[in-house]
């Protein structure tokens, strides 16, 4: 009887945080990834662009263990993600927040218990503690005075503002970022990219942002992957797509379409 | 659908139905490993029993009441035929205790609260809050499921003894006001023949139908999918599949628990 096969391991490499491979993802008949390969180091910021429905967000998912692959292994901090049961995820989530792209916000509080949320479950007790750091998070993305509100009485904008001041409070080591910028003003999505380079520089934060937006991409990215059919068609440096021949990459960044009138 | 589709629909059916069994006994494992973790979130317990319990009494008591009532003044004529209406708080007692009130209690709460349960926590999946908290590292059941289902067991018992109580109030104001029954017959017929056994199966099954309520409706909630549709689809099958295993588990409860608390020879 042949051995069995022995469990994968991750990367030798003490700088890798995060490493997707082979990851194949289906739902229902449709195939969304076809094998994802990528690796991200400690500090590093990667953005995932590609048309929409390509799979960014599921790849995303798969990282913190929200979406478990078909086939292939996902490791983050040296621990084996699609491997460890739900309540094993704690770990991970330690090390790993996300802001959703709809912000996710819990209807029943207000930004000020949104935002304190994943703190006080982290195990912070002390009120004057929690209060400093809302005020810290809320003023990173300049909604300190909208302490008290409902989610319903904000604008997507400032939701969008609420899940990220929500998603940095624990100052995990990798923040995922579902389209950031969607839905805010040109100052606003400035706002945004600024902390998140705050966010690196100060912290080292590692972050990985899936965004269509390519003023940001050129101002934050350490390096880019693009999606196309389920694959990494393209993974460099924003320097490096820029000057890419290759005509889906350009016709993406350049926003031109094939369609004619 | 071909005659292929057609034979194997049965087959079909019941795969689909042990998958939705499997299902409830996932859900209710998590609950008990959620229970024996020991962090019950007590703030949101009694938020819970504020919605459950406080805000289900007005339905469950006029529900009681108005039964109670009815069944009195239906029952009361026909008795009196045979000269046994001096009987009419006895049975409707034991009927109300046993039967009634459990089972009338449990299916308004059903329509209130599991609609509540599926449509709140089948919202916050749609909206993708039940991921944000499981990337906050806290599981959906210990913090959407545990809560409801803690302040499902502590109001039940309230409950189904305020439509018990209510039911008698009524019956009690139909024989005395309605009929000139004089009320010493009525109260020592009813106390007479009413025991801790009665009371202790009406008690039981609101245990158990608060169980079901909750597991099936939260249960569905989580599965919610598809947006709008998917909340409203989830919502609808709640309050249908939790009334019909209630109705269901009474049946048999009713017959295993005659074997424990007899009201008499069969």
């Amino acid at each position: 009887m042949a051995a069995p096969a022995p469990s994968p391991a991750p990367s030798s490499d003490a700088d890798v945080f995060i490493e997707l491979r082979g990851i194949h993802k289906s739902f229902g008949k449709q195939e969304i990834l076809s094998g994802i390969d990528l690796t991200l180091k400690h500090g590093e910021t990667l953005c995932i662009i590609g048309p929409s429905g390509e799979g960014k967000t599921v790849t995303m998912k798969h990282i913190i263990g929200l979406i478990r692959p078909d086939s292939g292994d996902v490791f983050v901090g040296g621990m084996h993600v699609n491997k460890l049961k739900e309540r094993q995820m704690a770990p991970i989530r330690q090390k790993v927040s996300m802001l959703f792209q709809g912000a996710a916000l819990f209807d029943r509080m207000t930004v000020e218990e949104n935002v304190a949320f994943p703190l006080i479950e982290s195990g912070v007790r002390d009120k004057a503690e929690i209060k400093r750091r809302v005020l810290e998070a809320l003023e990173a993305v300049d909604l300190a005075e909208h302490l008290g509100k409902y989610p319903t009485a904000l604008s997507g904008g400032m939701r969008k503002r609420t899940g990220i001041a929500r998603a940095i409070i624990c100052r995990n080591e990798c923040i995922l970022y579902d389209e950031p910028n969607s839905g805010l003003d040109p100052i606003g999505s400035d706002i945004i990219d600024q902390m998140i380079l705050r966010m690196q520089k100060r912290f080292g934060v590692t972050s990985i942002i899936v965004t269509h937006d390519m003023r940001s991409i050129f101002k934050i990215a350490n390096r880019v992957a693009m999606l196309y059919r389920g694959k990494i068609h393209f993974l460099g440096t924003p320097d490096e797509i820029r000057a890419s021949p290759d005509p889906i990459v350009q016709d993406f960044i350049n926003g031109r379409s094939d369609v004619t009138c | 659908m071909d005659a292929t589709g057609l034979l194997t629909l049965p087959g079909r059916v019941f795969f689909h139905f042990l998958s939705y069994l499997g299902q409830l006994a996932a859900l209710a494992g998590e609950l008990m490993i959620a229970l024996r973790s020991g962090v019950w979130r007590l703030k949101l317990v009694a938020q819970q029993i504020v919605a459950i319990g406080y805000g289900s009494q007005g339905v469950v008591i006029v529900t009681g009441a108005f039964t109670g009532a009815v069944f009195t003044f239906q029952s009361y004529a026909k008795f009196k035929e045979f000269g046994f209406e001096t009987t009419v708080g006895a049975v409707v007692s034991v009927a109300l205790c046993r039967e009634l009130g459990p089972v009338l209690a449990g299916l308004m709460v059903a329509g209130r609260v599991g609609a509540a349960m599926a449509a709140d926590i089948g919202t916050m999946k749609v909206t993708e809050q039940v991921d944000a908290l499981r990337v906050m590292g806290v599981h959906p059941v210990d913090y959407l499921v545990l809560p409801r289902f803690l302040a499902m067991m502590i109001s039940m018992p309230f409950l189904v003894a305020e439509s018990i109580s209510f039911g008698l109030i009524a019956s009690y104001m139909v024989t005395s006001f309605g009929y000139d029954m004089p009320s010493a017959w009525y109260l020592t017929h009813m106390i007479d023949h009413t025991n801790m056994e009665d009371l202790s199966i009406g008690m039981i099954k609101g245990f158990v139908f608060g169980m079901i309520i909750t597991l099936i409706s939260c249960h569905q909630g989580l599965a919610a999918e598809n947006g709008a549709v998917g909340v409203g689809l989830g919502t609808t099958n709640a309050v249908v599949i939790s009334s019909l295993v209630l109705l269901i588990v009474n049946f048999f409860l009713s017959i295993l628990l005659n074997y424990v608390f007899p009201i008499g020879t069969v």
